[in-house]
């Protein structure tokens, strides 16, 4: 099974670090190797970040790729806002020449070069296509019977003519990974709508990004779901802080969570409490 | 009345905006816009009177600012116009001439403090050290020489002096 450089990001490390933990453990128990991208940055946010600064965005990027390169290794991520940055970014370099000479030259100063070849992976991606739903399922100590909503988020699979993972209108990735522990994914209305945070909504519109949060709950209510599972810390976060305003009180878990409680993990290691919306397992 | 800015189409293609002169107005893309549903954001006027040289319109009001980057419109566009890729240009362009929202401001100066854009806290330290993880992550936030690297990549892309 692969390596890869595992990408933290911000918000799963600093806000809900039993995310991180969760996925360390689980991708140890299904032998998928994880090295620390030791020194990366933050990916950086394509909400504010590349909004305010497209090129500050890019060389930022180009950084953690070439981090990554430096040691041999594609780059794993556990947040679709940090799979959506650093596999754009990936992209335009390796599409664009001048963009890269560009930004080696920023690099350069730091000593570093980057010549195009880091591969960027979702860690749900790994999950489904490289370890599988066979292989996983025997990895399953606990079979779970909750019945779940299956968050996608936005940037895990869009945009989808360059992700090329699966349908983004009706996908089905995160549903299968869900079913292979037991749990079910319920159907509901508008399933790929965004969570409201992204594109720096959370950070300044708060009001209209919660408007989002408060019709995907109403969504999830009515399919019968007791549960949100995400693929994103963004999503998560705001799922968990948002709920607490509006009146809901779903538990939110990241997948690799989830997978954590199938695969015996104890709840302590789980990290929810800190979660806002209290999770019982 | 307002004035039409001729290069402006060219300086939003200078920005990685070049697409939104495909767009013939259908639609489709207001149509699934998810912000679109709860505002009074209409993301077809936008790329109209982005066409049209209409700059005060677009780079001045919070409209552009309504976009989750979602990639609805994008994914159903039958004119393949990249249009999270317009309205980046277009707020590349805001924030250059010094609209930023202060909400947007500080999470930009999270990023120029500590490498990312939310800092660690005492809770989030103790729950690392219970989980078994490093109090902080390995990451510029651990390294003194990364984070003094990050840094210049800042400085000379103007980061620091755009936010400030």
């Amino acid at each position: 099974m692969a390596k890869y450089a595992f990408f933290l990001g911000c918000i799963a490390p600093l806000r809900y670090p039993g995310i991180e933990k969760s996925t360390r453990e689980v991708f140890k128990a299904l032998g998928v190797e994880l090295a620390d991208l030791k020194d990366a940055s933050c990916c950086p946010a394509p909400g504010v970040i590349r909004s305010f600064s497209k090129s500050t965005w890019l060389a930022a990027a180009a950084r953690n790729l070439a981090l990554a390169e430096k040691e041999g290794l594609d780059i794993v991520t556990i947040c679709n806002g940090c799979y959506g940055s650093l596999f754009d970014a990936a992209h335009e370099l390796h599409e664009d020449r001048k963009l890269l000479d560009d930004v080696n030259k920023i690099l350069s100063e730091i000593g570093l070069k980057y010549s195009g070849g880091t591969k960027v992976k979702h860690f749900a991606e790994v999950l489904y296509k490289e370890v599988g739903i066979e292989k996983i399922k025997a990895a399953i100590k606990k079979p779970l019977e909750y019945k779940v909503a299956a968050f996608y988020g936005c940037h895990f699979l869009k945009p989808s003519n360059i992700k090329e993972l699966d349908d983004a209108e009706n996908p089905k990735i995160l549903d299968e990974l869900i079913a292979a522990t037991g749990a079910e994914s319920m159907p509901r209305r508008q399933k790929t709508m965004c969570c409201g945070a992204g594109g720096g909504l959370r950070s300044q519109f708060g009001e209209t990004a919660l408007k989002f949060t408060k019709t995907n709950l109403e969504n999830i209510k009515d399919g019968g779901a007791s549960m949100i599972i995400d693929v994103c810390p963004f999503c998560h976060l705001q799922f968990d802080a948002g709920q607490k305003e509006l009146g809901f009180n779903f538990p939110v878990l990241h997948l690799s969570q989830l997978y954590g409680v199938a695969m015996g993990m104890s709840a302590k290691d789980l990290g929810i409490d800190v979660h806002i919306t209290p999770v019982k397992l | 009345m307002v004035k039409p800015v001729p290069e402006f189409t060219a300086e939003i293609a200078a920005n990685g905006g070049s697409s939104v002169m495909s767009c013939f107005q259908c639609g489709t893309c207001t149509a699934g816009c998810p912000s679109g549903k709860i505002t009074a954001y209409r993301i077809r006027k936008v790329m109209r009177a982005a066409q049209l040289g209409l700059k005060e319109n677009t780079v001045n009001g919070d409209d552009i600012w309504q976009c989750t980057t979602c990639y609805t419109c994008a994914e159903r566009c039958p004119r393949d116009v990249q249009i999270v890729e317009v309205v980046t240009a277009l707020r590349n362009i805001a924030a250059a001439g010094g609209k930023m929202y202060e909400g947007h401001k500080k999470v930009a100066k999270n990023l120029i403090a500590v490498g990312h854009t939310v800092d660690n806290n005492d809770k989030i330290k103790a729950l690392r050290k219970e989980l078994g993880l490093p109090e902080n992550p390995p990451t510029v936030m651990a390294d003194a020489k990364a984070k003094a690297d990050f840094d210049k990549i800042l400085e000379l892309t103007g980061f620091n002096k755009l936010v400030n």
